[in-house]
C-alpha cells in the first residue's frame, strides 16, 4: 500500500487509468490536430476519435453512429431530455423519479414553469421505484420516462427493463441516465431495446473529467442542444474534446475486457469494508437495498454522530468519503435521496457514503475499517449521545423511529 | 463542502476540554437527535462564582465541536455574571469566523450556556415551560416558534436564510418557508419599541439640518443596507431627501425583482427609523420590470 490517501468517493469521480493516460499523452505532443481537419495530421485525430468511438459503442453494446460525444452527463442528460420533448410536441407530461440527479430533475423541474406536467415517482424504504406507480401514473399524454439505472448515493439499481417496458406501451420515449451504472453493470443497449437515450460520463469509470456521450437509438428524435457545427455528425457542435473521449475510449476498452473481473473486485472490497465496520461498529444501518445495488457503494448511517463531523475528521486521516447531507449554497440540505426513502433525519445526519473501484486495494479497506471504526468511537464518546444512559433523552417517537432503523443493521 | 478557519480545524481535529464533569457547580443541556445537534454544557464554579473548570458533549456538525470546544475555553477563569455575557458573535470571533451557515451552532453553545446560568441563579427560562406544548414551525429540525423569535430579536436578522443559519429552522424540506417569513415579519415589525438596540447615529437627531440628515442617512445605507444589496448583486441609490420622505432607487439585480421592493423598503425604513428619525419613510422610486423569469426555452 502506498501513502497516497484511501479514496472511497468513487461515485464522485475515479481515478484515471494508467492506460487513459498513456492514450492521451501523444495528443499534448505531434499529435495536435483538428479532427475536422482535411490533412493527415487531422485525420489521424478523426482516426482517435472514432477508434475511441468503437470502444465506447462496445461498452453499450450498441453502433458506432448511436454515440454521440459531449461535454459529460449533465449535457447528455439535458440533451436528451429537449430531444425526447421535441420529438413528441403534441404531449405534455414527463415522469421522473425523485432520487435522480440534479443534472436530470432540474431540468424537468424548470420544464413545468414551461407548461409540463411532472410526475416524481416515490422510492420505498429500499430506495427501489414501484412499476405500478409508473402504470398509474403513465398516460397517452407522457412524452419522456427517465429514470436513473443506478442511484449515485445507495448504489440501489432501478428496474429499467420493467419501467422501459410500460414506456413503449405508451409509446413515451425513455432515458436512463446510467453515469453510475456504466463499468460497473453489464449495459446491453441490444438486450435494453425500450432504451431511446442513455447517458454515461468518462470519469466515473476511470477516464478524464470533461467527456461523456450520450447513447440516441437510431431513428430516436433527436434535436442538438449545442449548434454550429458539423460535429459529431450535426449532433453536437463544437471541436471535439478529443483528450477527454480518448481517454473515455481506452477506459472502456479496459472494461470490455475485463469487466467481470473488475465487478468482483470491487464487489469484494466494498463488502470487506461493509463488514469491517458493521463488526468494528455498533449502532450503524446500511441505507438502501443490498441485493439490487451496484456492486462498489454502500452507505451507512452511523447512530449518534454528524456525517459531516465523520468526514471532515476521516479527512484529516487522509481517507475521502461523501456524507449523506452536503451543505451547499448557503443551506443545510439532507439528501433528498434518503429523504425519498424516508430515512429518519436522526439517521440522515449520519449517514457516510463509501464507494470502492477496480483499483481499492485490500490493505486500503483494512487500513480505512481501522481508521473509520476509530473516529466513530472517538465522535460518540464526545457524543451525550454515545452512551446508553443518555438515550432517554431523545423525543421518544424520534426514539423509536431511530430504533427501528437501526435496529435492521 | 464548507471552508473553516485553521482555528475551527483545530478545536474540531483536537476539541478542548471533553467530556463529564463529575463534579460540575451545573450543567446545561440544549438540542435533541432531530434537531441534528446536541450540547451538554458542565460549569466547575469555585467559591468566588469564578468558573475553575468546564466539560461538554456534544453531537453534531465540526462546527458545533468546535463552538463547544472553544466555549469552554472562554469560559474558564472568568466570573460566572461575565460569562453569561458571552454572546454568538465572541464565540465565531473566537474561532476567527464561522461560515454564516453554521452560526446555529454557535447559537447552541450559547444556549447552553443561558440555561446553566439560569439553572445556577434559579432564573426560570421563557422557552423552558412552553417546549412541551410547543408546535415546531420547523419540523424537520424540531425548532419552535419561540427559539426562531428570539434568534430573530438577539441577532437582528433580516432573512429567512439568515434565520436558516442561525436556527437550523427551515434548511431541510423548505416547507415551513412561508411561515419563516410571517414570523420574521411581525418580529421585526415590533423591533423598534422593544428593542432599541443599535446606537443612533445622531443622538440629537431631531434637530439635523437636512443636508445632515441626508449625510446620517447615507451612512447608514452605506453601513446597513447596501453591503447586503451587494452580496446579491444589488445596489440601493439615495436620490432625494425632503422632510421625512427619503426617495431610493434599487439597482443591479434588486431592480428586476418586484417583490423586492415592498422588502427592502420594509428594511430601509426601519434602519432608518431607528437610527436617524422615527418619522421616516421610504419612497422607492425604481420603475420594476414585471419579468421575474426569463422566458422558458424553445
Amino acid at each position: 500500500m502506498t501513502d497516497r490517501p484511501i479514496f472511497l468517493d468513487n461515485n464522485s469521480t475515479t481515478f484515471p487509468a494508467p492506460e487513459a493516460v498513456e492514450a492521451v499523452l501523444p495528443l499534448f505532443g505531434e499529435d495536435y490536430a483538428n479532427p475536422s481537419s482535411t490533412h493527415s495530421m487531422g485525420q489521424a485525430a478523426r482516426h482517435a476519435i472514432e477508434l475511441a468511438r468503437e470502444n465506447v459503442a462496445a461498452l453499450l453494446n450498441c453502433k458506432g453512429s448511436e454515440i454521440v460525444f459531449n461535454s459529460g452527463a449533465t449535457e447528455g442528460n439535458n440533451t436528451a431530455i429537449y430531444a425526447a420533448l421535441d420529438g413528441l410536441p403534441e404531449r405534455k407530461h414527463i415522469i421522473t423519479t425523485r432520487v435522480e440527479h440534479s443534472s436530470v430533475i432540474e431540468v424537468i423541474r424548470y420544464l413545468a414553469e414551461a407548461g409540463y406536467r411532472i410526475t416524481e415517482l416515490s422510492v420505498d424504504r429500499l430506495g427501489q421505484i414501484d412499476l405500478d406507480e409508473l402504470k398509474n401514473e403513465i398516460s397517452g399524454d407522457t412524452a419522456l420516462v427517465s429514470i436513473m439505472w443506478a442511484n449515485n448515493e445507495t448504489g440501489v439499481i432501478n428496474p429499467i427493463n420493467g419501467a422501459g417496458d410500460i414506456a413503449k406501451q405508451f409509446g413515451a420515449l425513455f432515458h436512463v441516465d446510467a453515469v453510475q451504472a456504466a463499468g460497473k453493470l453489464k449495459l446491453d443497449l441490444k438486450d435494453e431495446l425500450a432504451i431511446d437515450y442513455l447517458t454515461i460520463s468518462g470519469h466515473k469509470f476511470h477516464g478524464l473529467k470533461g467527456a461523456g456521450a450520450l447513447f440516441v437509438r437510431e431513428n430516436a428524435p433527436y434535436l442538438p442542444l449545442i449548434r454550429g457545427g458539423h460535429h459529431e455528425s450535426g449532433k453536437r457542435a463544437g471541436t471535439e474534446n478529443i483528450l477527454g473521449i480518448v481517454a473515455m475510449g481506452a477506459a472502456a476498452r479496459l472494461i470490455n475486457k475485463d469487466r467481470d473481473q473488475h465487478v468482483e473486485h470491487m464487489k469484494k472490497q466494498r463488502d470487506r469494508l461493509q463488514a469491517g465496520l458493521i463488526a468494528r461498529c455498533d449502532d450503524i444501518a446500511i441505507n438502501g437495498d443490498q441485493a439490487d445495488r451496484l456492486p462498489n457503494t454502500t452507505n451507512i448511517g452511523f447512530k449518534y454522530i454528524d456525517g459531516e463531523a465523520l468526514l471532515m475528521m476521516l479527512d484529516a486521516e487522509d481517507i475521502a468519503v461523501s456524507a449523506g447531507s452536503a451543505c451547499q449554497s448557503g443551506s443545510m440540505e439532507p439528501s433528498h435521496v434518503l429523504k425519498a426513502m424516508n430515512v429518519p433525519l436522526s439517521a440522515i445526519h449520519g449517514s457516510v457514503r463509501f464507494c470502492v473501484s477496480r483499483y481499492t486495494e485490500e490493505a486500503e479497506i483494512d487500513a480505512a475499517i481501522e481508521k473509520i471504526s476509530k473516529v466513530v468511537k472517538r465522535l460518540r464518546e464526545l457524543s451525550p449521545y454515545g452512551h446508553e444512559d443518555k438515550r432517554e433523552t431523545l423525543d421518544a417517537a424520534i426514539l423509536a423511529e431511530h430504533k427501528a432503523y437501526f435496529a435492521k443493521a | 463542502m464548507l471552508t473553516y478557519s485553521q482555528k475551527v480545524k483545530d478545536h474540531f481535529i483536537n476539541p478542548r476540554n471533553v467530556g463529564v464533569l463529575a463534579d460540575a457547580t451545573v450543567v446545561g443541556e440544549v438540542g435533541s437527535m432531530s434537531a441534528g445537534q446536541a450540547l451538554k454544557l458542565y460549569l466547575k464554579l469555585n467559591a468566588d462564582e469564578v468558573i475553575d473548570n468546564a466539560g461538554f458533549q456534544v453531537f453534531g456538525s465540526p462546527g458545533a465541536i468546535a463552538a463547544s470546544s472553544a466555549l469552554t475555553e472562554m469560559l474558564k477563569g472568568k466570573h460566572v455574571d461575565e460569562a453569561a455575557r458571552i454572546t454568538i458573535k465572541d464565540i465565531s470571533e473566537y474561532l476567527g469566523g464561522l461560515p454564516e451557515e453554521k452560526m446555529h451552532t454557535c447559537a447552541m453553545s450559547m444556549e447552553a450556556l443561558e440555561v446553566a446560568y439560569a439553572r445556577y441563579r434559579g432564573i426560570e427560562l421563557e422557552v423552558e415551560g412552553d417546549e412541551e406544548e410547543e408546535l415546531n414551525i420547523c419540523r424537520c429540525f424540531s425548532v419552535p416558534e419561540s427559539k426562531i423569535e428570539r434568534a430573530i430579536r438577539d441577532n437582528n436578522l433580516t432573512s429567512v436564510e439568515e434565520i436558516t443559519h442561525f436556527t437550523k429552522a427551515g434548511g431541510g424540506c423548505t416547507s415551513c418557508h412561508p411561515d419563516l417569513k410571517q414570523i420574521l415579519q411581525r418580529v421585526r415589525a415590533e423591533l423598534p419599541e422593544n428593542k432599541p438596540k443599535r446606537e443612533p447615529v445622531n443622538a440629537g437627531a431631531g434637530n439635523l439640518s437636512n443636508l445632515e440628515k441626508m449625510k446620517a442617512i447615507q451612512d447608514v445605507l452605506d453601513r446597513e443596507v447596501r453591503p447586503g444589496l451587494a452580496m446579491d448583486g444589488g445596489d440601493m441609490e439615495l436620490v432625494d431627501v425632503v422632510g421625512n420622505k427619503v426617495y431610493v432607487q434599487l439597482h443591479g439585480h434588486c431592480n428586476s425583482c418586484a417583490s423586492s421592493s415592498s422588502t427592502m423598503k420594509f428594511f430601509v425604513e426601519d434602519r432608518l427609523r431607528e437610527m436617524v428619525d422615527p418619522e421616516i419613510t421610504v419612497i422607492d422610486t425604481t420603475e420594476h420590470s414585471d419579468q421575474l423569469h426569463a422566458p422558458p426555452m424553445r
